[in-house]
């Protein structure tokens, strides 16, 4: 199927299993959206070299190549949102293919309900040049960050974070809707060589959370994916 | 070798031949050296001091000390002392100025008597001295197989049972000894495990042994000329390897009584390495009849537990396949319905698989140090929809430290016990989840105020495929605790539920909880 117009946003969905494959199209072209099928690793990446598509759906479970290889491959030339599918239990596969460069996962079986969401903030977030990190402020419910100021406040409340823990937000702030791993957010704060302190991490998220959540237990911003990493949630 | 029999007189002779078969192990001359005296000393005694003795007495003092030279030093210098009596007797009583004139033949039968009686005294006393000394080396045997039997009694591997063989062998046979035992392609060698034999094997030669179940070596008709010998290891069902000894006196090891006690030795060893074997086979048996077991289950609990959903769901589907028209609701019900039953079946199939994983027994924890607060987080938000018609609660203590688990699994687990007090606990009841730490462990608990457990099924609940009410309509494959206790086991924790006092069940576990590694900023 050719895109009609260049106001639908095409998806190129890479999956082998064909009912899989059905579901997804008829739902998708139902919300407005272009679809594009491959059923194979290679063919899913022609097809995101012709088409040019807005985001691609990618089963990390493909017959003729590795999952990873090919975002691998895709990430050389192109830099169009992956969301890959992956089966439970596998939790590293899924960080590899997020380090490797996926943008986000679900959990084989997933509701359409839940594909749509996650699609519809890749879209926005790519689809806007300046993202949140362009805005001035973001909220988290009661609390504003000023990211211009380098503030945070609650109802006018200053609330006093440590750099680190700043360095935390801002990063999550700059990926909002975004899964981050372990990996990828000890790089961005703490730098290359921590990549194996892990704990660090849950440690000044549980202080991010006691000072910027209602209920620190049972967070509703500052999400845990476990075993993946974190993500922010609007 | 029996006991009763005495030594006939052939063998007695014998004895007198052979050095080696005196009952001391005194130079001879000694012996001899105390005859004469003795000898001398009764002469002296009779001649000189006690010439009342007479004849009869004479001949008593002479036999009495012979008898005493032959208790002492043997039958030699006893038979030597009774000659030289013999002859004492004779003379004196031929002496003219002898006290008694008696009839030349009556001497003679006299003296003749005398050495008789000492050489039969000689010969009993012998006798009894080295039945004494078989039944002391014999003592000694039994007591040597017997402290190596019980050694092998207790030993539940091959390396244990070679161990021991060559401590005791050495011990007792003053020799080097190497264990070889058959691998799977019927080759004897040394275990790999065991210490390297301190002499050179030549293991072609001990596979000929173990194939031909022949001994071969030093002392048989098989290359004689070795310094080792090999014996194969018999024992009731078949060989069971090749035992090699290099005794340190090749000559000692000839005797008959040593090969007959090597040859019992060798049978314990046989038997034990027989009997730890069948005893790895019991276990095998034990093993494959336990993953029987959990196979047939699995199979039953699929075939029940997934019956139900698959039969909705093909009628289901079918309904709404049908070219009929349906109401909109209709349609959008019974696919409702459809989406409902095959998450209930997903979630079965999920409990299974995870079951059977973890039934491998190869669980790989991804241990990493956590915020247990988080997992609580996490675990609630995964259960948020079986638990939107319940009250939750949180007790969490305020310092809890950094535990090392792994995240994944003990939010199951958590999940799990959550769903749980959701599916057997009435619409709007509370839950309450805990967690708090000792100095040794971190404890998580689930508890609730519903009905509580039924009293006295606080341990069959954990097992797999039970269920807390037999044919419940509540669905489930009866495996959800199981696999918590899988998980919270592996990690080194205990699982476990008790009743509240106040009514409703709690489920605690806990997960060990070492010092957190130090944190700088």
């Amino acid at each position: 199927m050719i895109s009609m117009t260049d106001s639908q946003p095409s998806i190129v969905i890479v999956e082998d299993d064909k009912h899989i494959r059905r579901f997804l199209r008829a739902s998708l072209e139902a919300e407005g959206f272009c679809v594009h099928e491959a059923e194979t690793g290679r063919q899913g990446l022609i097809e995101a070299a012709t088409r040019k598509p807005d985001l691609m759906i990618l089963d990390l479970g493909l017959p003729d190549m590795d999952g990873n290889d090919v975002i691998r491959d895709l990430r050389n030339w192109c830099n169009v949102p992956v969301i890959v599918l992956s089966a439970r239990n596998q939790e590293a596969e899924k960080v590899a293919a997020l380090n490797g460069g996926a943008d986000d996962y679900l959990t084989k079986p997933f509701g359409v309900p839940e594909l749509l969401a996650r699609l519809r903030a890749h879209l926005r977030r790519h689809q806007t040049a300046s993202c949140a990190a362009g805005e001035a402020e973001f909220r988290l419910g009661d609390v504003v960050v000023n990211l211009v100021e380098r503030q945070v406040s609650r109802h006018g409340e200053p609330i006093r974070l440590t750099p680190i823990e700043y360095r935390m937000l801002t990063t999550l702030i700059r990926n909002v809707g975004k899964v981050m791993t372990h990996r990828q957010l000890l790089v961005e704060v703490w730098g290359p060589s921590h990549v194996e302190s892990s704990h660090y991490l849950r440690v000044h998220m549980t202080h991010l959370r006691q000072k910027l959540e209602t209920d620190p237990t049972q967070p509703v911003y500052l999400v845990t994916e476990t075993g993946v990493g974190y993500r922010l949630l609007r | 070798m029996t006991t009763s029999v005495p030594m006939n007189p052939r063998r007695f002779i014998a004895t007198l031949a052979e050095p080696a078969a005196q009952p001391r192990g005194d130079a001879g001359w000694v012996g001899y050296v105390w005859a004469l005296g003795g000898w001398a000393m009764v002469t002296i005694v009779e001649t000189g001091f006690a010439p009342w003795l007479g004849l009869v007495g004479a001949v008593l003092a002479y036999l009495l000390m012979a008898a005493l030279i032959a208790a002492r030093f043997g039958p030699r210098p006893a038979l030597l002392a009774a000659a030289l009596s013999a002859g004492m007797l004779g003379y004196l009583l031929l002496l003219p100025a002898s006290q008694e004139t008696l009839p030349r033949g009556q001497i003679v039968a006299a003296a003749a008597g005398l050495l008789g009686t000492a050489a039969v005294v000689a010969y009993l006393i012998t006798d009894l001295r080295l039945r004494a000394l078989q039944a002391a080396s014999r003592e000694q045997r039994a007591q040597a197989l017997y402290a190596m039997s019980r050694e092998l009694s207790s030993a539940l591997l091959p390396e244990q049972i070679a161990d021991i063989a060559t401590r005791q062998l050495d011990a007792v046979f003053q020799s080097r000894v190497a264990l070889l035992l058959p691998d799977a392609a019927e080759q004897v060698d040394v275990l790999a495990n065991a210490a390297p034999p301190a002499f050179v094997l030549r293991r072609e030669l001990a596979q000929w042994v173990y194939d031909h179940q022949e001994a071969a070596g030093l002392g048989t008709s098989t290359l004689p000329s070795s310094t080792v010998r090999y014996l194969p290891l018999k024992a009731p069902m078949r060989t069971r390897g090749v035992l090699a000894i290099e005794p340190s006196d090749p000559a000692a090891l000839q005797r008959p009584e040593r090969q007959r006690l090597l040859d019992a030795f060798t049978a314990q060893i046989a038997l034990a390495l027989e009997r730890v074997h069948y005893v790895f086979v019991a276990q095998e048996a034990e093993v494959s009849m336990a993953s029987e077991r959990l196979r047939n289950g699995i199979l039953s609990a699929i075939s029940h537990d997934l019956r139900t959903p698959l039969t909705a769901l093909v009628g289901l589907s079918s309904a709404l396949a049908e070219p009929q028209t349906l109401a909109d609701d209709t349609r959008r019900e019974l696919a409702g319905a459809v989406q409902e039953e095959a998450l209930r079946m997903s979630a079965l199939v999920i409990n299974l698989l995870d079951m059977a994983r973890l039934e491998v027994g190869r669980i790989r924890l991804n241990k990493q140090w956590q915020v247990p607060q988080e997992s609580v987080g996490g675990a609630l938000r995964a259960s948020r929809l079986a638990l939107l018609q319940h009250q939750i609660d949180t007790a969490l203590d305020d310092d809890l430290p950094l535990v090392a688990f792994d995240a994944v699994l003990v939010e199951r687990v958590l999940c799990n016990l959550l769903e749980n007090a959701s599916k057997y606990t009435p619409a709007g009841s509370t839950i309450t989840v805990g967690a708090a730490c000792t100095d040794r462990d971190l404890c998580f608990s689930v508890a609730d105020n519903g009905p509580g457990l039924v009293p006295g099924s606080e341990e069959a609940i954990f097992e797999k495929f039970t269920r807390g009410q037999t044919e419940s309509a509540t669905p489930g494959v009866g495996l959800g605790l199981a696999i918590c206790r899988a998980i919270v086991e592996a990690h080194g924790g205990r699982i476990w539920a008790e009743n509240r006092p106040d009514g409703g069940a709690c489920f605690c576990f806990t997960l060990p909880a070492e010092p957190p590694p130090q944190m700088e900023e």
